[in-house]
């Protein structure tokens, strides 16, 4: 089988002589998480892209779009081999993803020192964002602790005296607490960390109704917030104001249900954002995979649309790799979010909101934007960042 | 005093979770000699059936109802298709075989039923919560749970220890081959033990379900625990389960809980968060290496 395969791998390269450099072709390598339960955000960044590439008619950039999505399976050394697979045998001019910090930090250094460009949908670590930057390195989600940011500092402006704190207790569950943490000066009336994955939240629930803080703030991604959500309502606790990052999104609304109507969280864009760009998109996306998008799939989708943007203001050649990384920079699309451009470390300046869960009409669950809480908003480590 | 109390409440319930699952899988365990790692796939295949039967019939009730045969009949499939080839077998095999099932199970469900969590209503009966201490509301149903699975207990208490069939299992616990050469089917009698776990293993998870997530790769996490709590036990003693079920329950929620303030008492109280925070994840491994260390077959051992 694997004699065949190679056989066939070489037929195949005989038959397109070049691979990358064959005119009028673009190559996209997507490396996401599509298995165990985070695959629903992988999913979501498959399906936002396809979208938008599926819209300008399978084309980015005037060029044919020939898209190999893979799979890292949440696992940094698998992360790593898949990328090598897409660099060195599809030749790929663009990397998109991933979704998790821990991937980006492994897949980082073999795209960059490679000819293509690593362009990531969601994950923003710091180290990236300051003294690492890479001028082949783009992202078009946020820097991870802006998120956070968002809700410290409208706790903050709130007035809240106190607020208890809840994470799982790893580097982006603490990293989450320190970014709330930046912009709240209140009394932190406790600070908990639980192991990763656990569901039964009974007993930080009882410690919450004994401290009676102004307000809770957490970061629990994934079933652990489902789970967190429901035991929140169930326990009657929901006086208290429930803030999160990445607890109640689209992705965990389905299974939340009623238990997260009226949860604050923090993004740079949410289904109801007003322009006609994103009404079009979340209509579109809706009709084509039967599910509300999240931002993971707006990223995702404004990702193709920065891609198709920089061929396009570098006249249709991805061998040069100059004017393509400028083009890049320049971040010349209509972004879903309105508002979108790179700051010095190829991170993006945007604006960010607080967002509140809802009912629709149609009985399906969405975030809904309150207010603006940071406006062209960049983050504070592109200080460190040596490119210009 | 109304924090311990309540904390103590959900240590039990914790504890009540894990007997319901590791009462099976220690019975497998000791009376067939078998090493089944995929028993926390059964009990998540009994949320996901319970989630989908409720879905389905609209009545949590009957939903409960239909979801134990239909473990019982994927538990006894998977014997016939799978365990049975591999009573005889090294452990070595027993254990590889059945993590591979995991893999399959896991991707299994995922491709039904997707990879999004999927919730289930508690059932209008036992909505609501009462309000032990204030400000909080403990969710009757989870009060339920705890008289469920304390049913359970006795009921399989009944059987083990008052009725024939309940003689044979300790007797086969004790000595396989011996009621073997007494002329009792033991092929029969694996049948209905492996049959008693599966089943124990979906009810578990068709009573979680309405308080947990549903989603791929929930039985996992579950099983290390499962297995600390047969260590702790003795392989094989349903007592032993019983009560390993509840110390580590009690001793994993009331250390979360308490560890941190009875620490403030003798350090200052940053260092005591961070010793806290990583000291009460091993307590319950603590716990096991301390039975270990005074009574290396556990709790309750059965004899031999």
């Amino acid at each position: 089988m694997k004699r065949c395969l190679s056989v066939l791998t070489a037929l195949a390269a005989l038959a397109f002589p070049g691979g990358a450099s064959a005119e009028g072709k673009v190559k996209i390598g997507m490396i996401v998480t599509l298995s165990g339960p985070p695959a629903v955000l992988g999913g979501q960044i498959r399906d936002g892209f396809a979208l938008a590439v599926k819209k300008l008619g399978g084309k980015l950039g005037g060029l044919d779009a020939d898209i190999v999505v893979v799979d890292d399976q949440l696992k940094p050394d698998i992360a790593v081999t898949k990328v090598k697979g897409l660099l060195e045998r599809d030749h790929v001019d663009f990397v998109v993803g991933p979704v998790f910090s821990n991937i980006l930090q492994a897949i980082e250094k073999p795209v960059t020192a490679s000819s293509a460009f690593l362009i990531s949908p969601n994950a923003g670590t710091s180290n990236f964002a300051g003294k690492q930057c890479n001028a082949n390195f783009f992202v078009t989600s946020y820097q991870n602790d802006q998120v956070h940011e968002v809700l410290g500092k409208y706790a903050q402006d709130k007035g809240y005296k106190s607020a208890f704190l809840l994470a799982p207790n790893y580097q982006a569950g603490r990293d989450a607490l320190d970014g709330f943490k930046k912009q709240f000066k209140g009394r932190i009336a406790d600070e908990v960390y639980t192991p990763l994955g656990q569901l039964d939240f009974s007993a930080e629930l009882a410690k919450i109704a004994a401290d009676k803080p102004d307000a809770v703030f957490t970061f629990m991604p994934g079933g652990m917030g489902v789970n967190l959500v429901k035991q929140y309502a169930q326990a009657g606790l929901k006086t208290i104001p429930f803030l999160s990052a990445f607890t109640t999104d689209e992705s965990t609304l389905p299974a939340q249900k009623d238990a997260a109507v009226g949860d604050l969280g923090g993004a740079n864009w949410a289904p109801d954002m007003d322009n006609p760009q994103s009404k079009a998109f979340v209509a579109a996306y809706e009709a084509a995979y039967g599910a509300v998008p999240a931002t993971y799939a707006m990223q995702a989708y404004d990702t193709a649309m920065l891609i198709d943007s920089a061929i396009r203001t570098a006249g249709g050649k991805l061998s040069d790799r100059d004017a393509l990384r400028a083009a890049l920079k320049k971040g010349d699309f209509v972004s879903l979010r309105g508002g979108f451009k790179f700051s010095t470390n190829h991170y993006p300046i945007q604006d960010f909101y607080l967002t509140k869960v809802a009912k629709r009409a149609d009985g399906k669950y969405e975030t809904e934007i309150v207010e603006r809480v940071f406006k062209d908003y960049g983050d504070s480590y592109a200080k460190d960042c040596p490119l210009k | 005093m109304a924090l311990l109390l309540v904390q103590t409440l959900n240590g039990l319930q914790l504890g009540i979770i894990l007997f319901l699952i590791s009462a099976g899988l220690t019975l497998v365990f000791g009376v067939m000699n078998f090493v089944n790692l995929a028993h926390g796939a059964q009990y998540m295949v009994g949320a996901y059936l319970a989630a989908w039967l409720i879905g389905l019939t609209g009545n949590f009730w009957l939903g409960l109802a239909l979801t134990l045969p239909a473990t019982l009949a994927f538990g006894l499939a998977l014997e016939a298709l799978i365990y049975r080839h591999l009573y005889n077998r090294d452990p070595l095999d027993q254990i590889l075989a059945t993590f591979g099932l995991i893999l399959f199970i896991d991707e299994g469900v995922k491709t039904i039923w997707g990879a999004e969590p999927i919730s289930v209503d508690t059932p209008a009966a036992l909505a609501g919560g009462v309000a032990l201490m204030p400000g909080l509301l403990y969710p009757i149903y989870r009060l339920a749970l705890i008289g469920a699975g304390l049913a359970v207990a006795a009921l399989l208490y009944l059987i083990v220890n008052h009725t024939r069939v309940g003689m044979r299992v300790r007797a086969g616990a004790s000595n396989s081959a011996m009621i073997s050469a007494l002329g009792i089917d033991i092929g029969r009698l694996f049948l209905i033990v492996f049959g008693l776990g599966a089943t124990l293993a979906g009810l578990a998870g068709a009573l979680v379900a309405p308080i947990l997530s549903v989603e791929p790769g929930m039985g996992d996490s579950v099983l290390i625990l499962v297995f600390v709590v047969i260590v702790i036990g003795g392989v094989g003693s349903i007592r032993g389960a019983f009560l390993g079920a509840l110390l580590v329950g009690l001793i994993d929620t009331l250390g979360r809980a308490f560890g941190p303030a009875l620490l403030d008492l003798a350090m200052n109280p940053s260092a005591a968060s961070q010793t806290g925070r990583s000291l009460t994840p091993m307590l319950i491994y603590l716990l096991m290496a301390g039975v270990l260390f005074v009574r290396p077959s556990g709790l309750f051992p059965v004899k031999r």
